[in-house]
């Protein structure tokens, strides 16, 4: 291993990754992580806009009962559309693969993943995907949802013609999602910097690997079973087709051990992301570090035991379904030690009210709700009521939008500086994120109210009664449009005329803040020794650097002639 | 992957140079590489076991669900090929396994023997395969709703079983009826129900092949109440139903075997689905013991460099291990 030697510096001065080599193909062929990583924010982000604008067209089609802008058949399309854009190009693909492959190998002081070509690799699949994706369009549409239940998806006289094109394209982004998650792992197994145990790496790095655990024992079914629906649809072979003697039920099953756990794919990464907002602006040391790193591996477990709670109403057996609801149950105890360790952290520390913290706040509060709504999903008897209702469309709301995707939004602001080396304006960050947080909760808690009193999801037409809840609603999804069309607008506008970013600007501990920005190439020039990610004892503000900077050669961990003479001195 | 040398210019860089061609720059050294490309390849193994692992779950759930089907397809499969398959993919796992030792040890002739030997055995596991196909595509017997297009008037099958007649027969067809009205799930009974009146299957069935196994159909009682409340309707299983073009084929009588259950295509499913997936990864074998014997020929492996062999190896057993479990499962019981 290398030693370390402080008189050499970290980082080479001067290279900048962004600039390292030019030219369109040195992009399209690069097997730097960070242009990687980028290149996904760049997908990823675009993607994020056409189901953004779906889900406006979905709002703005409920605002009167009956028809308001489009007949049945293109509302359907429009929330399917929705639905499987938002799940498979956007929130699965948006920690792990933009920001996780960004952070992760910088976090660990490497040089690159353990497989930069399969990362490379698992990008571009990640391209035909979408590009399948878009040609189900033309292949007649799709209007299954974006759960291609059986037997309806598998029945070519009713569901629209782009079925087939659709789960090809799932097929194709569910190996790329592998890839990366066996990407991360291996990295983080072997790549991991002298002195960086399991235990001292960041809690971000932790979620992630829980994260690519899921990814790598999920998905392959995931695989198999929409290659059992396109057969079953192109060929008739009578899996999941009652007419043909197969088990629509038994599609669920397949379908939900995979989707399932593919929640925490979403939400997990998320949190890992909150750990490390959290605990850099308020300056303080993380509380509970272990029971954060073991409750995401908990998270992990138990998402591969609770799919049965998709199926209360499909005629499972009364034992199976109060096994799963227990197990459902269960999940709620590790999600509940990272909120309250999250508080325990904040309180008492020097609080920076920064874009990236307002977006850890919010996630705290719209998490919180959308957990405990959760609990009424996980009941058996207040279930079936529930079911179908835009009570679900909410709870999931809460924890994918509210949770997975402000957590990604606020990760964004916080290496934001980082990926582009400039800064955003804070103000115009802290406006925007309000924006996000009041349009968010006035759309969706008025759907909790909505679906309690029956009104049923999916629905183009409804009853009178229940417009005004609709129309609050829509008003709500016109706010949180604003406040994302607000951060386009200010993030484009930083990367021609931000402020240059310090290496440092947060006062963060991890090895990405002692990398300058953008960081080089390379990264590092050596394997950095590591101390405490959590101990901001160290940093210190710099008048000169306009940010902040990690004092290595105080901290006895980093600097081994210190912890000799300490040791000496006892 | 991470074999070979990356073709970035790191030069710029100045960190030292002499590390051996095949250590890519995020690695401190070749240990660690290779350790790394190892539990790489064990994890890709794992997300290969859950992908069959999917099909085998459905083969399960199938078989339970219809245990007639199964007794009646397989007898259409030939044990012997699949015997002489089994034993040329064992072969070919020890020569690949050998190989690998050859390799570990710089033994470069010895190397390419094994290698060559290796994509022997896979060239002729895939030509029987094609054979199987080929013989099963001309007798009729096509996945899907296909399977009812060829009347299959011209099969060696079907002339044996004319030459027996017998009088006792329907009991397979009419059982199928029941198993497939009892099949699932209460939420789909009102289909199920609707699609059980198929009497021309015991109708017209006029005679059974004394040979053919006798099937023991699960007879368990439907429920009448949901477990999650949902009562049956009962105006949804009188409702009549109506069979999309699709559906009539299955459900039409038998062409020329009285004994063959209802959808008994979905034996030939399986079979061709988990049988392609398991050619398309021996298929993937080939190109990749193509690509080391290239690298064998070329010398560029070494006692100090095996690590794509090694990796190569690892995945030619895990196709092997996958057919040993197809192997029974289709053709023996």
């Amino acid at each position: 291993m290398t030693t370390l030697d402080l008189s050499k510096p970290l980082v080479i001065p001067g290279d900048n990754y962004l600039t390292h080599t030019r030219g369109i193909m040195s992009w399209a062929l690069t097997l730097d992580h960070k242009r990687i990583g980028v290149m996904y924010m760049v997908m990823v982000l675009t993607s994020f806009l056409f189901g953004g604008l779906a889900a406006l067209a979905v709002r703005t089609e409920l605002l009167t009962p009956g028809k308001t802008m489009f007949e049945q058949d293109a509302y359907n399309q429009m929330f399917t559309l929705h639905g499987a854009i938002m799940v498979f190009l956007v929130i699965i693909p948006s920690v792990p693969a933009a920001l996780g492959n960004f952070v992760l190998p910088i976090m660990l002081g490497a040089k690159d993943v353990a497989f930069p070509r399969l990362n490379l690799m698992s990008f571009y699949l990640w391209v035909v995907g979408a590009i399948f994706f878009v040609g189900s369009l033309f292949a007649g549409g799709l209007d299954t949802g974006w759960t291609f239940y059986t037997p309806y998806s598998t029945d070519t006289a009713s569901a629209m013609g782009g079925v087939i094109p659709a789960l090809t394209g799932v097929f194709i982004l569910g190996f790329s999602s592998i890839f990366t998650g066996l990407n991360f792992i291996v990295t983080i197994h072997r790549l991991r910097p002298p002195g960086m145990t399991w235990f001292k790496m960041p809690l971000f790095l932790w979620a992630l690997y829980a994260t690519a655990v899921i990814q790598v024992m999920a998905t392959p079914v995931l695989g198999i079973t929409v290659a059992l629906v396109a057969f079953e649809r192109a060929f008739g072979i009578g899996i999941f087709d009652p007419k043909l003697g197969g088990d629509p039920v038994l599609y669920q099953h397949f379908f939900w051990f995979y989707s399932h756990p593919a929640v925490y794919i979403m939400i997990l990464p998320g949190m890992g992301i909150i750990s490390e907002l959290i605990s850099v602006h308020s300056h303080k040391h993380i509380f509970g570090y272990r029971f954060i790193a073991f409750s995401s591996i908990a998270i992990a477990g138990f998402g591969f035991l609770v799919w049965g709670h998709h199926l209360f109403t499909s005629g499972q057996s009364a034992l199976i379904n109060v096994v799963f609801s227990a197990i459902t149950f269960s999940v709620s105890i590790p999600s509940a030690i990272k909120v309250f360790n999250w508080l325990a952290t904040m309180y008492k520390g020097s609080i920076s009210l920064n874009t990236p913290m307002l977006y850890a706040i919010s996630f705290m509060f719209i998490f919180s709700i959308g957990g405990l709504t959760g609990l009424h999903l996980g009941t058996l008897a207040t279930d079936i009521h529930l079911h179908d209702t835009y009570f679900v469309v909410a709870h999931f709301h809460y924890v994918m939008m509210g949770s997975a995707l402000i957590a990604m939004i606020g990760g964004l602001h916080h290496w934001w500086p980082k990926m582009t080396g400039k800064m955003y304006n804070e103000n115009l960050g802290r406006i925007g994120c309000t924006l996000v947080f009041i349009g968010f909760n006035v759309t969706f808690f008025t759907q909790f109210m909505l679906g309690s009193k029956g009104g049923t999801r999916r629905s183009w037409d409804y009853l009178p009664e229940f417009q005004t809840y609709h129309v609050i609603s829509t008003i709500g999804s016109y706010i949180l449009a604003m406040g994302f069309f607000l951060t386009a607008g200010y993030l484009i506008h930083s990367m021609f005329k931000g402020k240059k970013a310090p290496a440092n600007p947060w006062g963060g501990r991890s090895l990405e803040w002692q990398c300058s920005s953008p960081p080089p190439h390379d990264n590092f020039s050596v394997a950095p020794r590591v101390g405490d990610c959590y101990d901001f004892r160290y940093v210190e503000w710099s008048e000169a650097e306009q940010g902040y900077v990690v004092r290595r050669d105080l901290d006895p961990d980093t600097n081994p002639a210190l912890a000799q003479q300490k040791g000496g001195h006892h | 992957m991470s074999t070979l040398p990356a073709h970035d210019s790191h030069d710029a860089h100045g960190h030292d140079h002499d590390h051996p061609w095949y250590l890519a720059h995020h690695w401190e050294n070749p240990k660690q590489q290779f350790e790394a490309g190892k539990l790489g390849m064990w994890l890709f193994l794992a997300t290969e076991v859950l992908l069959f692992g999917g099909l085998f779950c459905a083969y399960s759930v199938w078989r339970g669900n219809h245990p007639e089907l199964f007794k009646y397809g397989s007898q259409f499969l030939e044990t012997k090929w699949g015997a002489i398959n089994t034993c040329v993919l064992i072969l070919s796992s020890l020569t690949m396994a050998w190989g690998v030792t050859c390799a570990q040890k710089g033994q470069r002739t010895g190397l390419i023997v094994c290698l060559i030997l290796t994509l022997m055995g896979a060239a002729g596991f895939m030509v029987i395969k094609y054979i199987e196909y080929s013989h099963k595509f001309h007798e009729g017997y096509f996945p899907g709703l296909k399977f009812y297009d060829t009347p299959p008037e011209h099969s060696s099958y079907w002339g044996t079983h004319d030459a027996h007649g017998s009088s006792d027969g329907h009991s397979l067809g009419a059982g199928t009826e029941t198993s497939h009205a009892v099949g699932t799930a209460p939420a789909v009974e009102a289909t199920h129900a609707a699609a059980a009146p198929t009497e021309p299957v015991a109708a017209t069935a006029p005679a059974a092949d004394p040979t053919m196994p006798v099937v023991e159909l699960p007879q368990f009682a439907q429920a009448k109440i949901g477990p999650a409340g949902l009562s049956s309707n009962a105006e949804l299983v009188e409702k009549p139903f109506e069979l999309t073009e699709r559906h009539h084929a299955a459900l039409l009588p038998p062409l020329k075997d009285p004994n063959r259950p209802l959808n008994a295509h979905k034996f030939f499913d399986i079979y061709f689905m988990m049988t392609g997936l398991h050619g398309i990864h021996v298929l993937v074998g080939m190109i990749v013991i193509t690509w080391l014997l290239i690298g064998a020929i070329k010398g560029k492996f070494s006692a100090d460099y095996f690590t794509p062999v090694d990796l190569g190896g690892l995945y030619w057993h895990i196709v092997d291990l996958i057919w040993i479990f197809l192997f029974p499962l289709f053709y023996l019981i």
